[in-house]
């Protein structure tokens, strides 16, 4: 299973394609994709870029990033894994 | 410091005005990104992987506690309150809206700062050594000259779309603070036999993907043809650095490719042609961009206070540095809180810094290569009461230097490039080294962690380097030894296969361990590694793999 990922225009912030071709902050809400429409979508996303910059594609496993790229696409989704700034300042 | 004049005041203005324009088009659809990204990239905004983030120039590491407290607000009111400082002496923000952007640099500019040409295949942001005008062990303040630099190369017409990014440094005490030989140039200060002060040149140094050590081309150059040397150099890479292949394009591969000799002596044939020219620098403008810069700082010949607070002593011990002057100290902020991360600052912190800086510090504050910050002058009466703000304000880490002072590039946690994380690796090896004692124990050794080979971390001049991988989708991370950024600069070698990040942190450990055992007395790490070589040291390292 796939999606679509992107980065929006305006603030950068990482989004994803939904099944009606809205953009959306929440994986949860996403387009799950097959292999077989997975190429034919991104080439409809990728003329987006008004809106979002970057378009590609992701695998899924159990609707979370999967694949070789999991790790990269799970920081995306969650935010860095470095802990709080403003936390390690005051601790 | 320099202030900026009309010139510089009106092309920044344009600069932003430009931006403001192509922000506006992007956005309403008029440019695409092929054709918004290379514009984005020239004033400083990359696209990462959570947000867009804004590379912001501090020349030669230098800015007053008006440009900090204008960063800290930036920080406060369009980021999420925190900058990071990098080990190219700049600040970058990780979380900017593009939109907001002109309006960021807009502030910048009322403060004399901006983000140009902190990317892009042009002359980046000219570093030089962070103690500069404060050590006293200097020859000269390299700062007027990497003024010149930034000032001839700003915008420079000809430099503009070189086959690649370049970077220079200048050092001008005897301690190479500033990392000559990892630049693609590196101008050191220097006295030849007549009294007279000029610089050595190294060039084709460099980290990244295929890590050398610059060349000395020439060994003194009269700081009068600085600047038309420098145009000979920068020809001669234009014209024949390789622009068909990425990974051979930087000016090491040039250099290496034509030898050294070959390069300096096309350099040499360039420059007899233009050496008498309009870039031969006139000695009236010489001394007045010097004037900038020569403030002498006044101060009472008060000793380094002799105190009981074992924590004050044990601050002043690692992280105050000798100055010029009698009576005055240069400071190391360490922006490495145990378990933190690396060369982050909120933007409270920052305006404790400007406060400090602005009370007892002349004005002055730096950004180093390390990621620290330094206030390079306070007087030796102060240095308690600054303490005292830095502990209240969380920045009083009292190990400038040791093993748990450690230097990471933002790694997969921010960055497109990266294929690792390092931030988390480097807060993990500090907590453990503290928690064992070994940072104290240790004593000056140079930990530098990446999370790809293009190396901002700097982990190939590092004592211990450490350098993510991947591989299928999991973490490894490849532990070079030996490398050294300052005057003894060396390369690191890679002394094994790779360690999951889990077990980077025991390794070191017990490398450090191990150099207690086996250390000669006041021996330094690395001196003790240069000694008996790296078998036994690898063998610690695996030792539980």
């Amino acid at each position: 299973m796939k999606t679509i990922t992107a980065n929006r225009l305006t603030d950068g912030r990482v989004i994803y394609r939904t099944a009606t071709g809205d953009w959306t902050t929440e994986l949860a809400e996403a387009a799950r994709l097959d292999e077989d429409q997975a190429d034919a979508v991104l080439e409809i996303a990728s003329d987006e870029s008004h809106i979002a910059v970057g378009a590609y594609l992701i695998e899924l496993e159990d609707d979370r990033p999967g694949g070789q790229k999991w790790r990269r696409e799970g920081i995306r989704l969650a935010g860095p894994t470095t802990g709080s700034t403003h936390a390690q300042a005051t601790a | 410091m320099y202030q900026y004049d009309s010139y510089d005041h009106a092309m920044v203005a344009d600069r932003i005005a430009e931006f403001r324009d192509q922000v506006a088009r992007r956005l309403d659809g008029r440019l695409t990104e092929d054709q918004f990204k290379p514009l984005r990239l020239m004033n400083g905004v990359y696209l990462q992987l959570h947000a867009y983030m804004l590379r912001v120039a501090i020349p030669y590491g230098t800015l007053n506690s008006t440009q900090m407290r204008t960063l800290a607000g930036i920080a406060r009111d369009y980021d999420k309150g925190y900058g990071h400082f990098t080990t190219r002496q700049n600040l970058q923000y990780n979380w900017p809206a593009l939109v907001d952007i002109p309006d960021i640099l807009d502030r910048l500019a009322a403060v004399e700062m901006h983000a140009i040409q902190t990317s892009g295949n042009c002359i980046r942001n000219v570093t030089a050594d962070p103690f500069a005008g404060a050590a006293a062990d200097e020859l000269e303040d390299g700062r007027p000259w990497a003024e010149i630099i930034r000032q001839w190369s700003s915008f420079h017409p000809e430099f503009t779309f070189l086959p690649r990014k370049f970077k220079i440094a200048v050092n001008g005490a005897k301690a190479d603070r500033a990392g000559i030989r990892v630049h693609d140039i590196g101008l050191q200060i220097v006295r030849n036999d007549a009294g007279e002060t000029g610089f050595e040149v190294w060039v084709g140094g460099g980290q990244g993907r295929t890590p050398r050590l610059g060349h000395l081309i020439k060994p003194f150059l009269a700081p009068e043809d600085l600047l038309s040397y420098l145009t000979a150099c920068l020809r001669v890479y234009n014209q024949h650095g390789r622009r068909d292949n990425l990974y051979k394009a930087r000016i090491k591969i040039l250099v290496e490719a034509l030898g050294p000799d070959e390069y300096g002596r096309q350099v040499e044939d360039e420059w007899a042609v233009i050496r008498e020219g309009e870039l031969k620098l006139p000695a009236a403008e010489i001394a007045r961009i010097r004037r900038f810069f020569d403030q002498p700082k006044q101060a009472e010949p008060t000793p380094v206070p002799v105190t009981e607070n074992r924590a004050f002593a044990r601050w002043l011990d690692r992280n105050r540095r000798d100055h010029a002057v009698e009576g005055l100290s240069s400071l190391v902020i360490s922006l490495k809180p145990i378990g933190g991360t690396p060369g982050d600052i909120t933007d409270a912190q920052m305006e404790a810094v400007a406060d400090l800086a602005e009370r007892f510090g002349f004005d002055e504050i730096r950004a180093t290569p390390d990621q620290n910050l330094i206030l390079p002058h306070v007087r030796n009466g102060d240095l308690e009461a600054v303490w005292n703000g830095l502990v209240e304000a969380g920045l009083a880490t009292a190990n400038a230097g040791l093993a748990t002072d450690i230097v990471a590039c933002p790694g997969l946690d921010y960055c497109n490039l990266a294929n690792a994380r390092s931030i988390p690796i480097a807060q993990a090896i500090s907590t453990l080294l503290e928690a064992e004692g070994l940072s104290e124990k240790a004593g000056d050794v140079t930990i530098k962690i990446d999370g790809c080979i293009n190396a901002c971390g700097h982990h190939h001049v590092a004592h211990i380097g450490v350098l993510g991988v991947d591989k299928r989708g999991e973490e490894f991370y490849q532990i070079t030894l030996g490398g050294a950024f300052g005057s003894d600069a060396a390369i690191g070698s890679i002394i094994g296969k790779g360690l999951a990040g889990e077990d980077v942190p025991a390794a070191i450990a017990r490398l450090l361990h191990t150099y207690l055992d086996i250390r000669a007395e006041n021996e330094r790490f690395i001196d003790t590694l240069r000694r008996v070589g790296s078998d036994a040291f690898k063998e610690a390292i695996y030792a539980d793999a």
